[in-house]
């Protein structure tokens, strides 16, 4: 074994890359994030050779590679899977406990990811309805919806 | 296909902090040990190709910072973002395109020196997905529900995953994790992200693998004995997760389906004899088994329960340890392929295996995979 730091303490160059980006949101997620914004509306796309609705939309149909137009989704779906995040992983806006889902919501075939609320983390179960909670002051981002909560309630 | 041979594997030490060694230190110990097994000289290497990720290396254009220990002087060096499987099939098609006889593959990343979870939450959508603060480990804990709930399969069945691999590293010099724990140390570990305890989960680690690939031409003039590549495909599944059945891996049928009609196995649960795969988290080593058909669904649980996976049995999964002793990402499914020519050769045991199995993956939750079936004989 090698010994280059006995006695010594090893050399360490803290640094960081720091570049700001600005991503276009382009057509598709511009008017997805505007009814966000403004209508409180959920919008898919649907595609013109298979039908299936995706939701977040994109231009064209990633199967079919075929144009799609839009297509209302509802804002009550079902959740497909989750997890109750406890550590403080680097990545959370927040601080834990944290509940992410995939919530299939309803008129589309795709599902999208997204945090689960206004529930006691052992009581979220595969298969319950949830309902998309908006936040008050809405900025056309994906987090203008706050997050999903347990329809019944 | 025509044919070609892995004809040489060497790899550093996998650590949580390699603090002697740069990435470039380490692809140069990794190749002077693959070149050592091999037999051969940096000259008899015709090209040169690497595998990284600039985000792990926090340096951009990464790959050209790795040349020189690659031993890439006035070569040609292209290099592959991604996983080492789908830089070593960028190498065998080189290899096979007949310009190049022997192609000298290496793949590397040191996870101690940045933040893993950063970078995979910047894997995500960055309109629609990154701000909500997911990670690879967060992700994959909603894949291990999804994969639980659709097959019947258990957290103590994980768990064993866990006990089988850490004990199988005992017997690797190589791995980072090596100890002896019970179902129940598992299950009382910190629980990270629910399902996933922390012994559900891989170690951040540093390490380098290479492999040196030969077209038949070049393949028995070296040193050692060519493993021969049977059969090797890679295919992949939508980006988005809710575009997937999350709980199922279509893009790795396909691959492991393509792969086995390659190397023409009819039953290759009969015919494989020893397997390596990407086990990130224990759920990954079961649901990875069933979605090649190597088991039915939802018995891997079962079937590793009844010890049918041990290293010293007729199946072998991951007996050097795996992922969860060790997880130096990128470099990781290269090791698979190393771990599989070690045994397939006979340097460690592989129970007599004449065929096996090397499997890696890239991007969230499985969206592509490459497999690759190894033989002993050509």
């Amino acid at each position: 074994m090698k010994n280059t730091f006995e006695g010594i303490e090893p050399m360490v160059y803290e640094s960081k890359i720091s570049v700001p980006y600005s991503w276009w949101s382009g057509d598709t997620a511009g008017e997805f994030l505007r009814s966000l914004r403004d209508d409180k509306k959920l919008l898919g796309r649907r595609c013109g050779d298979c039908a299936r609705v995706y939701i977040p939309p994109r231009k064209a149909c990633p199967l079919c590679f075929a144009e799609m137009e839009w297509a209302e989704v509802s804002d009550t779906g079902t959740l497909l899977t989750y997890t109750v995040v406890l550590r403080r992983l680097a990545s959370l806006p927040k601080d834990p406990p944290v509940i992410y889902g995939l919530i299939r919501l309803d008129g589309a075939d795709t599902a999208i990811l997204h945090m689960i609320g206004d529930i006691d983390p052992a009581k979220v179960k595969i298969g319950m309805k949830v309902r998309a909670r908006f936040s008050q002051a809405r900025k056309g981002s994906i987090t203008d919806i706050e997050y999903f909560a347990p329809l019944s309630q | 296909m025509d044919r070609a041979a892995i004809i040489g594997v060497g790899m550093t030490r996998i650590e949580g902090n390699k603090k002697t060694d740069t990435y470039a230190d380490m692809a140069w110990e990794a190749v002077n040990r693959a070149l050592e097994d091999a037999g051969m000289e940096m000259d008899d290497i015709d090209n040169v190709v690497t595998t990284s990720n600039d985000f792990w290396d926090g340096r951009t254009i990464s790959c050209m910072a790795v040349g020189d220990a690659s031993g890439a002087a006035n070569k040609n060096v292209s290099c592959v973002e991604g996983d080492g499987t789908f830089g070593a099939f960028y190498g065998l098609t080189r290899s096979l395109s007949g310009s190049y006889d022997t192609t000298l593959v290496t793949a590397h990343s040191k996870g101690s020196e940045s933040v893993s979870s950063l970078i995979t939450n910047a894997a995500f959508d960055p309109i629609y997905e990154r701000g909500l603060g997911l990670d690879m480990v967060s992700a994959s804990a909603m894949q291990a529900r999804a994969f639980m709930h659709r097959t019947g399969t258990t957290q103590e069945q994980l768990a064993m995953v866990s006990v089988k691999n850490h004990g199988n590293a005992m017997r690797n010099p190589m791995a980072q994790l090596a100890f002896k724990i019970t179902v129940e140390d598992v299950l009382n570990s910190e629980m990270i992200a629910d399902p996933l305890h922390k012994l559900d989960c891989s170690p951040v680690s540093d390490g380098c693998c290479a492999v040196i690939i030969a077209n038949e031409k070049k393949a028995g003039k070296y040193a050692r004995k060519p493993v021969w590549i049977k059969g090797v495909s890679f295919c992949s599944d939508s980006y988005h997760l809710g575009d997937r059945d999350l709980s199922r891996s279509k893009s790795l049928t396909a691959a492991a389906e393509k792969a086995y009609a390659m190397a023409g196995l009819s039953n290759p649960r009969k015919e494989i004899g020893l397997v390596e795969l990407y086990d990130a988290f224990t759920y990954q080593e079961l649901m990875w088994l069933e979605e090649m058909g190597l088991c039915g669904e939802g018995e891997a649980g079962k079937l590793l329960a009844k010890g049918a996976f041990d290293a010293d049995g007729k199946f072998p999964v991951n007996p050097s340890g795996g992922l969860l002793s060790g997880h130096p990402v990128i470099a990781a499914g290269l090791i698979r392929i190393a771990e599989v020519v070690k045994r397939l050769r006979g340097d460690e045991n592989g129970s007599g295996a004449k065929i096996g199995l090397a499997q890696g993956t890239n991007g969230l939750c499985g969206q592509s995979h490459c497999v690759w079936i190894l033989g002993k004989d050509k």
